[in-house]
């Protein structure tokens, strides 16, 4: 069976209020070394035979990420 | 006059939104997701806040990939009227009828309380019954109501006075204190606070009634 895994991040400059959330509560427990955290999804996708890259970025561009605030990365395998 | 108020699994201001547009004197219908066509000769369609599939993925994202949106999508090319609410305007944004995104509220918590709300525009069918300026008190209820476009977006949507309501106290992010948003075509409103739950004496507040009021005055057929 294929898989893909597939990344979805906020884009830069969009706000990302949990991850925001998460580096002020490592801060907090004294992580100092922590600068700044981004919070994203991970999506597994099990795919039949033949399915290609082409087809998830086809989904990821109608249903897995908004791409008005989202970017995503595809890894085929 | 005839409304559809869009049901999804999940949906639960479908009935609210009902009484609000049957107060104002519509006729109204309610369609559920699985539908691939709203009724004929609908005036407006009404796109219900909730938790539309219960939120999965994104807010909005899987009602807006189900059939009836499809002939939502449809109804507004033809140039049809529709009003989404809370996570009615997240779904229209998920289906590209109007601009930008919803993000979680930019203090991480669910907000619901009546907040001011600045009406910026009279120039639409959706708030001619209020005066530009107006400050009305409309309920909001939602986690991810921070809206958010790109700077470009945010000022062809000021430029082009399709700011329907902003916030005077902006309480979740919200980029330019955006509450609504109207579509190009002046048509389309999307917006966070919900309206018909201000629409009622019994609500505590009957802000919202003008809106829907004003709806019905002007979609009754000449």
């Amino acid at each position: 069976m294929m898989k893909a895994r597939v990344h979805v991040m906020l884009k830069t400059g969009v706000l990302d209020p949990q991850g925001e959330a998460v580096r002020h509560a490592l801060g907090a427990m004294g992580f100092d070394s922590v600068t700044g955290v981004r919070q994203g999804k991970v999506i597994d996708l099990d795919l039949a035979e033949g399915a290609t890259e082409a087809d998830v970025t086809e989904m990821c561009e109608k249903l897995l990420a908004n791409t008005v605030i989202e970017s995503y990365a595809i890894e085929m395998g | 006059m005839r409304a559809a108020v869009v049901v999804f699994p999940g949906s639960n201001c479908d009935r609210d939104l009902a009484v609000a547009f049957e107060q104002a004197g519509f006729d109204v219908s309610m369609v559920w997701h699985k539908d691939t066509g709203l009724p004929e000769n609908i005036d407006i369609v009404g796109v219900p806040g909730g938790f539309s599939f219960g939120d999965y993925l994104r807010c909005g994202a899987i009602a807006a990939q189900s059939p009836i949106c499809q002939s939502v999508v449809d109804h507004t090319k033809r140039g049809g009227y529709a009003i989404g609410v809370c996570n009615g305007f997240q779904v229209l944004t998920e289906t590209g009828i109007l601009p930008g995104a919803l993000l979680r509220n930019a203090g991480l918590k669910y907000i619901c309380k009546t907040v001011p709300l600045k009406v910026e525009t009279s120039n639409s069918a959706f708030t001619e019954g209020y005066n530009a300026g107006d400050v009305i008190g409309i309920p909001i209820a939602h986690h991810d109501g921070n809206y958010f476009a790109d700077a470009e977006t945010v000022a062809m949507l000021q430029g082009e006075d399709r700011v329907a309501f902003t916030y005077e106290d902006n309480p979740n992010g919200s980029v330019g204190d955006i509450a609504g948003i109207l579509s190009e075509n002046r048509r389309v409103l999307g917006m966070m606070p919900h309206p018909e739950r201000a629409a009622d004496l019994g609500h505590g507040g009957t802000d919202g009634t003008a809106l829907f009021r004003a709806l019905a005055g002007v979609l009754t057929p000449a």
